[in-house]
């Protein structure tokens, strides 16, 4: 059953009235797809959320199973056989970096594909070094995945991809969960490995003009999972403009939501004076004086590993500060006496400071979205006339209506992000802390955010938000706190 | 990360099959729970000692390791004492505390045991990289890939549990319900964490997949997993140590074999 290696290039892909339904869907997630894609071609296929993409790019790595996954008719074929029977010449890499690093080592890692292709070992070495190299990751074959950075990681599972001589490698969103810095560190490396492999590439991503330099098709599937677009990049995006904005598609040059603040000055909830974080008590060597006023969006940035993410979990009260003071105005605290937010109950925070994570999943305790909601305003006490209240109002507000009983690990990315907004709303806090809120949004949760967060600011409560997305700072930031000259080198060994 | 590779430095036992330290600890510990007698456990480990000093294991890991598994024996030890088959002199009677002679025996016995058999286990795996041992029991064992690789790919996400259970902790106190006990607030965090322990081990069988894991009923090692002179020489060094202290303790007159009790 093995196929036959053949000496590099790419593989020819084909759909011929393919569709697919997920097994206990009424509806298909793809209906009558035909599509053919050149060996070597270099597809980006756009879509709205819903219209099918990664349910294609499972099923071209062969691994949607029709006798245990779902239902599926047609014929979808890579190198003129169904994929799963290519498996050896298609690579993979999903989205979540630190879901896609199996092995301790990094040598190891790489080498894990072509051992189970049966490999023979004389070959699989200079293999993983060649790997290593065409994706510019120049590290010691023995260090510690876990030591690396989230760019780092995802070009490691691309090493491990090309080092098995794909013909054909597919990429969900490899960068949706990536700083700047990483992006750009990933796709340059998606390049050098398409362009020395001559692999066939089909990438999904909502970020088109990070993409565009590197592929030269674009294919659109509309929201019934047909193919409503397809051709050159600028051409096909010029004639589709519209309807991908309206998908969520974010199109190179496409203006920002136009936002009107009253910016009425507020009054003071926290004061940071010499400021230090981190997540050891050694580790803090920040000197960050700030105040946090109402109705105000302060924007934090700075690169990865300054500790952005302790500083958000120290302002929520969830971390003690390692040096300095953070001290809650009087009138914010529950106590006179108790005036830094670390000091206070899990419950006085609830109506004083919110904090939403940058991975919702990190934030959820309950089994449906409604309990999710509900979750706070329960443990404050309210009646259940009041509780039902304030969650049928955000589940309008927030667009989750559909959703309600649903379990919030099942939902999309953009809907678990609403509800982790959402979550923290239904108790009112005075303060909202978002860390990295529009990582791997698609435009049209970016822009509910972007509007959202004015509104909340408008309404009179506090704003922080931790991001690194300049357009999010631009449109938003009243003031800003920069952690870019902290210690970053020390900090990056963290696994954070 | 699990691993302490790089942590010590490197001895006679760097680069031995793990396999082999596998069976080493696993004779010892084979021959030394047939019975509970001081005399074959005081051999042992005096015979084990002299064997690490000459593997040159370095006395400042031998004696950092061997504190934990002390500090287990000692409470095992302390329990016996307290509780143990009363025989012989009674010294001091509380409650349903009893020592006598027969349980300081047994006590002794036990302590100088648990040491006996834990000591090998603990410090000849001092230098081990889980995944070589992996490479060993699917290489030279050749257990199935599918049960070792997947053990091995596990081993790694208990690092992931830590970074997780903190962030259940941050998660569980900004949502407001973490003003509980301790113990209540423990139980429903523990529960948590088991559910995303099970969803991170879902991504990780997906990535697996993705990756070829199973797609062939045969797959081949990248890492080689050498087994000769040095590996067996450990075995019988092993058989060695039990041999001589079933043999001390049998000709003193100790021998106590468990299942005549």
């Amino acid at each position: 059953m093995s196929a036959p290696p053949s000496p590099g290039g790419g593989v020819a892909v084909s759909a011929q009235g393919w569709q697919w339904r997920h097994a206990g869907r009424a509806q298909w997630a793809l209906r009558g797809l035909d599509l053919a894609i050149e060996p070597g071609e270099r597809v980006l296929l756009l879509g709205a959320s819903g219209s099918g993409k990664s349910t294609l790019l499972q099923g071209l790595a062969g691994l949607l199973d029709s006798n245990e996954d779902g239902d599926e008719t047609g014929r979808l074929l890579v190198d003129g056989a169904p994929p799963a029977r290519r498996r050896s010449r298609i690579g993979m890499v999903l989205q979540n970096p630190d879901s896609q690093v199996i092995l301790s080592r990094v040598g190891d890692d790489v080498a894990f594909g072509m051992e189970n292709f049966n490999v023979e070992r004389a070959a699989i070495w200079p293999r993983v070094r060649r790997a290593l190299a065409a994706v510019g990751l120049d590290l010691p074959l023995s260090r510690e995945t876990s030591a690396l950075s989230g760019g780092q990681q995802q070009r490691l599972a691309l090493a491990g991809v090309i080092a098995m001589n794909p013909g054909l490698i597919l990429l969900d969103e490899p960068t949706a969960n990536l700083d700047p810095a990483g992006v750009v560190e990933v796709r340059d490396a998606v390049a050098a490995a398409a362009a020395s492999t001559g692999a066939t590439l089909v990438v999904v991503e909502h970020r088109t003009a990070v993409w565009l330099p590197v592929v030269d098709r674009v294919i659109v599937l509309g929201d019934d999972g047909r193919v409503v677009a397809d051709g050159p990049p600028e051409d096909t995006l010029g004639r589709q403009r519209d309807m991908l904005q309206r998908a969520g598609v974010w199109v190179p040059g496409a203006e920002l939501p136009a936002i009107t603040r009253r910016h009425a000055p507020g009054a003071r909830l926290l004061e940071a004076a010499n400021l230090s974080v981190g997540y050891r008590a050694d580790d803090g060597s920040h000197d960050l004086t700030f105040d946090v006023d109402r109705g105000a969006v302060t924007v934090v940035t700075g690169p990865n590993g300054t500790g952005k993410s302790a500083l958000a979990l120290t302002l929520g009260g969830l971390l003690p500060p390692r040096g300095g003071t953070l001290t809650a105005d009087e009138t914010f605290a529950p106590a006179p006496r108790r005036r830094s937010p670390v000091e206070w109950k899990s419950r006085e925070l609830l109506t004083r400071i919110g904090s939403v994570f940058q991975n919702p999943e990190h934030q959820f305790l309950t089994a449906t979205v409604r309990d999710e909601l509900a979750l706070g305003p329960r443990a404050l006490k309210k009646d259940d006339a009041a509780v039902a209240d304030t969650c049928d109002a955000l589940l309008d507000r927030l667009r989750l209506a559909h959703v309600a009983d649903v379990n919030p690990y099942t939902l999309s990315g953009g809907e678990q992000r609403r509800l982790s907004v959402a979550t923290v709303l239904a108790t009112a806090p005075g303060l909202i802390i978002l860390d990295e809120p529009t990582f791997g949004q698609d435009r049209n949760t970016w822009a509910e955010l972007v509007r959202m967060l004015a509104e909340i600011a408008d309404d009179g409560a506090a704003v922080v938000a931790i991001t690194h997305d300049l357009d999010f700072a631009g449109l938003l930031a009243d003031q800003r706190v920069d952690l870019g000259a902290w210690h970053a080198e020390t900090a990056a060994d963290t696994p954070w | 990360m699990v691993s302490v590779a790089g942590v010590a430095a490197p001895t006679w036992l760097t680069g031995v099959n793990p396999v082999a330290k596998l069976a080493a600890a696993l004779v010892i510990a084979v021959g030394l729970v047939l019975s509970v007698d001081w005399v074959s456990a005081l051999t042992a480990l005096v015979l084990e000692f002299a064997l690490l000093m000459a593997l040159r294991v370095p006395l400042r890991v031998m004696v950092t390791r061997a504190a934990m598994v002390t500090f287990a024996a000692a409470l095992t030890a302390l329990t016996i004492l307290l509780y143990g088959e009363s025989r012989g002199v009674v010294h001091w009677h509380f409650l349903l505390i009893t020592v006598s002679d027969g349980s300081i025996t047994l006590a002794v016995a036990t302590f100088l045991r648990v040491l006996a058999i834990a000591l090998p286990s603990v410090l000849l795996f001092v230098d081990t990289e889980p995944t070589e041992l992996a490479d060993g029991l699917g290489q030279v064992l050749r257990l199935p890939a599918r049960f070792v690789l997947g053990a091995l790919a596990g081993v790694r996400l208990v690092g992931l549990l830590g970074q997780d259970w903190r962030y259940l902790g941050y998660a569980r106190r900004a949502r407001g319900v973490a003003d509980q006990g301790r113990v209540k607030r423990a139980a429903g965090q523990a529960f948590a964490l088991l559910v995303s322990a099970i969803r991170r081990g879902s991504t990780l069988a997906t990535a697996m997949e993705a990756r070829g894991f199973g797609a062939h009923p045969t797959r081949t090692w990248a890492r080689p997993s050498p087994f000769g002179g040095r590996e067996v020489a450990l075995i019988c060094a092993a058989f060695v140590v039990v041999a001589v202290a079933v043999a001390t303790s049998v000709g003193t007159g100790h021998w106590n074999f468990v299942a005549t009790r």
